[in-house]
């Protein structure tokens, strides 16, 4: 074979190669579709969701849940006792108030903590305490709140204890 | 131009043979691989002017923190022209250059195996470069995408980036095309008793180079292929609302992107494997490491290509492979300045200008590679994506790297292909100037990178002004010593004194040995016998 007929031999060759990784750049697109499928692996494609990257997992403070009522006719309980959260980590409990007055009433809940300088790290998103409440005659309520425990609270506290009291706002809807 | 034709009329006249043409239908019709090579070099030297004066005012923008000359759009195309124009006008091509003037005489061969397929791969460049720069004149400007023209953005420029995109696709055959005449040329065309490992470094990195570029380039192609029917024949290959993933460019891109790297690189490391032991008066030490090396580099840059884009959301096993794959790119890397170091160790050094570009070479490219290093490690490359780090990182390795190692085999073989001597002293004026205000520019744009400057943006925080306004004026010093460069050439063509036979003692290779200086318009008719 002449020199020339080699070279045009190696220049097929080499073209084939060109024109084959042309193709090959197309054929990264249903391969990339494929792999990202198989592996779960596009982000693009996921929802997106907030995560709470400030949770304090090292450790586990115990939330005791207290209600008392004061010259009301309600019954108020939280509907769990108590609840384990780690700082930092967003927690919902909830209460149950009842109204056993044939008339309605309107109450206003006030929160204390135990010990008292927790109230500090004691962060309360969203609570029932923070508006009145009027309930209908015989009327029966969830209410919930929602709150966050500092990360920063000292480490000696393992224990919260809750507790809210529901006084009576006089001259809303209720008798006295 | 017409100062090298002069050179070559000489010749011509004492051959008396070639084309029949005269004046410029002479350069538009040449299939000589010299002739070819010294329209590489000087359409390449057109764009590195331009890219420079881009560069230039870039910086000039960048003294002052606020908009002083320019709206932040048309610094954005200034950005990324200057970015594409120094890739695929400058860097590449004067290497294309370096290869056709020297691979055929450092092999053996009368020229290169397919001279008039060479001939249309440089007059495929002009019209390319053209519609690169006409795109500044099309309504909305050139495009301002970045020279990654990554999607979604490039769905929004004007008709400049359908000029591009062609412009890219052109660039792109012109590659290609010169890459399989050099393959043949290596393969197929050496003189007998040149064996594959007796051939000089600059040809085996140019064999590789040349492999890389036949597969990558299309894959390019097929990326800027892409982008074009998403704008305008409806298709979203990455339109997010088409089903379509932008990130999909990124992977595609930098598939072609990262061999890119050492498709520019690598030339330039043959380039210094040449000068470094002529200065030295050894041979290389280390010859067969230093193919190993570069193989192992040249496959290696297919697997990483995914550090230019950490921060795109990957899953971090992914991130883990391609940081392990890119640090051991260090290995074969380190292996090549070991051994250049080594060529050096107890030779009886001399450091005239090409020596100098080389030492200079060794030093900020081994730099550029230490902040690639630092780079690749994702923690830190999430810290620094996007900042003037990077900015400085590839600087430190496409201008101290590629372009000083062009600068060293310019230099070096002028003599060679002119058959007269540069002047010493303005040469040794050109390394410091050049390599002092590149420093200058560059080495404060790692503090500024460091400090959380954001590359491509056309403003910036008041605490940035201080080390901009030294990259600015180093930056101008280093765009007026190029101009003293391009008379030194000049000068030397002109009326430069005639060069010695050899005028560098340890240089060993055939066009140094076995071919008069300057070297004949048609060299190794009849090829040399080589022992």
């Amino acid at each position: 074979m002449s020199l020339e007929q080699q070279n045009r031999r190696l220049f097929t060759r080499l073209a084939i190669v060109a024109v084959a990784m042309f193709g090959f750049g197309f054929a990264l697109v249903p391969f990339y579709n494929q792999l990202c499928a198989a592996l779960g692996i596009n982000s693009v494609e996921r929802a997106e969701s907030a995560v709470n990257t400030q949770v304090d997992r090292s450790r586990t403070v115990v939330i005791e849940l207290d209600s008392n009522t004061h010259n009301l006719p309600w019954r108020f309980r939280p509907l769990v006792s108590h609840v384990s959260v780690h700082p930092g980590e967003l927690t919902t409990v909830e209460y149950e108030v009842v109204n056993v007055r044939a008339a309605p009433v309107t109450g206003q809940a006030v929160p204390s903590y135990g010990p008292q300088y927790a109230a500090e790290y004691f962060k309360k998103v969203e609570c029932f305490c923070f508006t009145q409440q009027t309930l209908a005659a015989g009327e029966v309520r969830r209410m919930p709140v929602t709150f966050v425990v500092d990360p920063k609270l000292p480490k000696s506290i393992s224990s919260i204890a809750l507790s809210y009291t529901f006084f009576e706002v006089a001259g809303r809807g209720g008798q006295s | 131009m017409s100062a090298v034709a002069d050179t070559h009329g000489h010749a011509h006249d004492a051959h008396g043979h070639h084309g029949g043409y005269s004046g410029i239908m002479r350069w538009i019709t040449t299939t000589n691989h010299k002739d070819i090579g010294t329209m590489y070099l000087w359409f390449s030297f057109v764009m590195f002017s331009i890219g420079g004066l881009m560069a230039v005012m870039i910086r000039m923008e960048l003294f002052s923190p606020g908009l002083q000359f320019f709206n932040p759009e048309f610094f954005n195309q200034l950005t990324t022209m200057h970015g594409l124009i120094m890739v695929f006008g400058a860097i590449m091509p004067v290497f294309v250059g370096f290869a056709n003037w020297l691979i055929p005489m450092q092999i053996g061969a009368p020229d290169m195996a397919f001279a008039r397929l060479n001939n249309w791969s440089f007059w495929l460049l002009p019209f390319a470069a053209s519609l690169l720069v006409l795109s500044f004149f099309m309504p909305g400007g050139a495009p301002g995408v970045g020279w990654t023209m990554y999607a979604p953005l490039t769905a929004q420029m004007g008709m400049g980036m359908d000029f591009t995109i062609f412009a890219i696709h052109i660039l792109g055959m012109s590659s290609i095309l010169g890459s399989i005449n050099i393959i043949t040329t290596i393969l197929n065309m050496r003189a007998p008793g040149m064996t594959l490992m007796k051939m000089p470094l600059f040809c085996w990195t140019w064999l590789i180079t040349a492999y890389l570029l036949v597969a990558v380039m299309p894959v390019l192609a097929g990326a800027v292929t892409m982008t074009l029917t998403d704008r305008h024949f409806g298709t979203t290959f990455f339109n997010a609302a088409g089903g379509g993933d932008p990130v999909l460019y990124q992977h595609i891109f930098w598939f072609f992107g990262h061999p890119e790297v050492y498709i520019i690189a690598l030339p330039g490391f043959g380039v210094i494997s040449q000068v470094i032991p002529a200065f030295s008066r050894k041979p290389l030490f280390g010859y067969a490491s230093m193919v190993y090396a570069t193989s192992a580099i040249a496959i290696l840059s297919f697997i990483v290509w995914a550090h230019h884009m950490y921060t795109v959301g990957m899953p971090v096993t992914g991130q883990l492979f391609f940081m392990y794959a890119t640090t051991l790119i260090a290995v074969p890397t380190g292996v090549k300045v070991f051994n250049w170091v080594t060529t050096m160790w107890k030779g009886s050094l001399t450091f005239e200008t090409p020596m100098l570009f080389a030492c200079g070479f060794l030093f900020m490219f081994t730099l550029g590679g230490f902040t690639g290093l630092v780079l690749a490690l994702v923690p830190v490359d999430i810290q620094l994506q996007d900042t003037y780090y990077v900015v400085a990182h590839f600087h430190y390795v496409m201008v101290a790297g590629a372009l000083f190692a062009a600068f060293a085999g310019i230099y070096f073989w002028l003599p060679k292909w002119t058959g007269k001597m540069y002047n010493e002293t303005l040469g040794k004026i050109h390394f410091w100037l050049t390599m002092i205000f590149f420093n200058m520019i560059f080495f404060v744009q790692h503090f500024l990178g460091l400090a959380g400057m954001p590359r491509r943006i056309p403003d910036y925080n008041l605490m940035f002004e201080t080390w901009n306004k030294i990259s600015s004026l180093g930056a101008f010093g280093m765009g007026l010593a190029q101009l003293l460069f391009l008379y030194i050439v000049v000068s030397c063509i002109r009326n430069g004194k005639p060069a010695a036979q050899l005028p560098w003692e340890g240089a060993d290779s055939l066009e140094w040995t076995h071919l008069p200086t300057p070297a004949p318009y048609h060299s190794f008719e009849t090829p040399p016998v080589v022992k």
